[in-house]
């Protein structure tokens, strides 16, 4: 890469600066205002001007307002999205596996159809999907949400990983048997640790999918048995009818914002992969 | 170490294609054994049959006598070197070395392990690169963790697949090398595809030269070199290639070429009774530039006028380029030679090798001058070589395996002293 003249350096910090500030203000403000007190909200201040945790006691507290609402829809959403991932993850890596490996008839449908599938807008699905999910007895079920959530995530796993097995050099596979390996050998010594972070990958990303779905959340599930988080955000109530509920909600924000950030933290040198450079000329 | 054989060996794919069409092959022990062909003569197609990672549809392969077809490649003992080196990208340098002997559990303990690493990393010059990634290693390195990869476990024999057609002139020169000194070394059976003929000349006790899937001829570097069995053998072996022109037979007993006649000997008449047209091959380096002869050499060969076209002055030897017309029923089967060959099939000309010290200049009429006893002789049918002689190639490669044997000898001799 060539090097950088200071000013090309200095207008990249600038827009850098600009997208971050325009990414992370909005969390920042929702930050803000998960510690301001219910009767200040209105003050128009950024920063509260009192730090306070009642909106985190709200939420989690066993006598706050919205701790039954709050703990069931997160356990909801974990549950409804690592199974739904979990799913999603597996069906991808077969499918991608015989993707990119074998060839057979109607490979390209199948691309094309997982494709397709996707570009429907959730909206046009989701009356009936209702309609649907009532008379099946699907309605206000775990299962219910994890089905619509496969049709969400297993299109882009499905790319992502086929993309991603494409470039692994499995070669190395057959490198690994004339050193001496077994098939299964071959497979688990040469070919996994070169797969994995794009299976990883692949998990992260569909989790997120499901994690932030609102609008399935919102239209399958009417009680506490199913109801993920991003939907139940908006059956909060004020700790009073006079108080508004928009510091509960925010903290219910940082605290569902939390695991995605400390996942992406962790993973980040797995998200970026490029370990598969050098297995072959470079 | 081992002996390979092979015995009518077929390759069909499911599509029906026949890759490799009967071919039988026998390597001796300690032997260096080309395989070598244009793309898609199914020289690499016979290589990973003979490491297991293609099936045989029919025939009979044997390492050190046992027959092998059914047998895995983890099996057969033997190492690989992959024409992308096929190193392992999250393993150190020193584990994908270690890779094929921690895979043998139990046989070798870590001590054993990192001495027999570290002596092979010290023969290809890899010590100081042992706890680097393969993605931080230049190409030339790259390949010399793949080659030993290959060493550092006793494989009954090393298969190479085109192993440094990744690498720039310069380092293909010293990897050749140093391939060529390693097997000498270690006096281990090595069969080597490449599609490169000055490696295949250069590094093989013998040569096999593959055509779609068949045989053409298998000989030591010399004797492919002076007596080729075919129009495509005498084509693909030496640079430049050899010069094809059509020959006219004048009434028995001599040849009309576009720039010259040539007389025969009567034993070639008789070969050529009731031919009309044969395709006459001609080597570059054979072709002299007639002013520099001294007066009785000129003499005994054929000389003739020719328009050059254009000059190459590389130092050490001057290349000029002659365009001629051809005939027609030549043409089409020079255009198809050229194919097979991988050429282009571009305009018929003749390319001749000088003495850097020739004058000859671009748009020059120029005497050139060759020796007609040097011109091979081609049945433009079938493409055999009419001038091939039985008890010339036979010497050749009687005298190549002498050869072979001695330096084997001293080599051994060598290491018998050195230890």
């Amino acid at each position: 890469m060539k090097q950088l003249s200071t000013r090309a350096k200095w207008a990249w910090a600038f827009i850098t600066i600009v997208v971050i500030v325009y990414a992370l203000l909005p969390v920042l403000s929702i930050f803000a205002t998960s510690f301001k007190l219910p009767s200040q909200l209105n003050l128009g201040t950024f920063w509260p001007k009192t730090w306070t945790w009642t909106n985190y006691e709200e939420i989690l507290s066993p006598n706050g307002s919205a701790q039954t609402l709050f703990l069931s829809s997160l356990r909801n959403s974990v549950g409804i999205c690592l199974i739904a991932t979990a799913i999603a993850v597996v069906l991808a890596t077969l499918a991608a596996y015989a993707i990119a490996r074998l060839d057979f008839p109607g490979k390209r449908i199948v691309l094309l159809t997982a494709l397709g599938v996707s570009v429907f807008p959730v909206v046009s699905i989701v009356t009936p999907l209702f309609n649907l999910w009532r008379q099946i007895g699907l309605y206000d079920t775990w299962l219910g949400l994890i089905i619509p959530y496969l049709s969400l995530t297993l299109p882009i796993s499905i790319w992502t990983l086929a993309a991603f097995f494409r470039q692994i050099p499995w070669e190395l596979e057959q490198a690994a048997q004339v050193d001496g390996a077994t098939t299964w050998q071959a497979f688990r010594k040469a070919i996994v640790p070169l797969a994995a972070p794009g299976v990883f990958t692949t998990a992260l990303i569909a989790f997120f999918i499901a994690w932030n779905d609102f609008v399935y959340g919102i239209s399958l599930t009417s009680t506490d048995a199913a109801r993920p988080v991003p939907a139940a955000l908006a059956f909060f109530t004020g700790a009073s009818q006079f108080e508004e509920p928009t510091g509960s909600i925010s903290a219910a924000a940082i605290i569902v914002t939390i695991p995605v950030v400390i996942l992406v933290l962790l993973f980040q040198r797995q998200i970026v992969s490029g370990l598969t450079q050098g297995a072959v000329k470079g | 170490m081992a002996a390979i054989t092979m015995k009518d060996i077929v390759k069909q794919y499911g599509d029906g294609f026949l890759a490799v069409k009967g071919v039988s092959l026998d390597i001796a022990d300690g032997e260096f054994v080309i395989l070598v062909g244009p793309s898609g003569c199914g020289k690499s197609t016979l290589l990973r049959m003979i490491v297991g990672l293609e099936d045989i549809t029919a025939g009979e392969m044997t390492i050190g006598g046992k027959r092998v077809n059914e047998k895995a490649p983890r099996d057969r003992k033997l190492a690989m070197v992959f024409q992308n080196y096929a190193l392992y990208p999250h393993l150190t340098v020193f584990e994908n070395i270690a890779f094929p002997l921690r895979l043998q559990k139990g046989k070798f303990t870590e001590a054993q392990i990192k001495e027999k690493v570290e002596f092979a990393a010290r023969t290809l010059e890899l010590q100081d690169h042992l706890d680097r990634k393969p993605a931080n290693l230049s190409g030339g390195q790259r390949q010399r963790v793949a080659m030993g990869r290959a060493i550092v476990r006793d494989a009954e024999a090393f298969l190479f697949d085109e192993p440094l057609s990744n690498l720039d002139a310069k380092l293909r020169g010293q990897m050749r090398t140093e391939i060529a000194r390693m097997q000498r070394k270690m006096g281990t059976t090595t069969v080597y595809v490449t599609h490169d003929q000055t490696e295949a000349m250069t590094l093989g006790d013998r040569v096999a030269v593959l055509r779609k899937g068949e045989l053409q001829q298998v000989a030591s570097p010399r004797g492919l070199y002076e007596q080729p069995r075919n129009l495509f053998v005498a084509g693909f072996i030496g640079s430049p290639p050899m010069n094809f022109l059509p020959g006219e037979v004048v009434d028995g007993r001599s040849l009309r070429l576009p720039f010259a006649d040539i007389p025969l000997t009567p034993e070639l008449s008789a070969k050529l009774r009731g031919k009309s047209l044969v395709i006459v091959g001609l080597r570059p380096e054979h072709f002299e530039d007639a002013a520099l002869l001294e007066p009785a050499k000129r003499s005994q060969g054929v000389e003739f006028a020719a328009p050059i076209d254009v000059t190459e002055w590389l130092g050490s030897e001057l290349y000029a380029y002659i365009p001629f017309d051809t005939n027609p029923d030549v043409a089409g089967k020079l255009e198809e030679l050229d194919r097979d060959l991988d050429g282009e099939g571009l305009r018929t000309q003749l390319i001749v090798a000088l003495d850097s010290e020739s004058k000859i200049r671009d748009g020059d009429q120029a005497p050139l001058w060759f020796d007609p006893a040097r011109a091979m002789i081609f049945d433009p049918e079938s493409g055999e070589n009419l001038t091939w002689n039985a008890d010339a190639a036979r010497r050749i490669d009687e005298e190549n395996e002498a050869d072979r044997k001695a330096s084997l000898e001293r080599a051994h001799a060598r290491e018998a002293a050195s230890a």
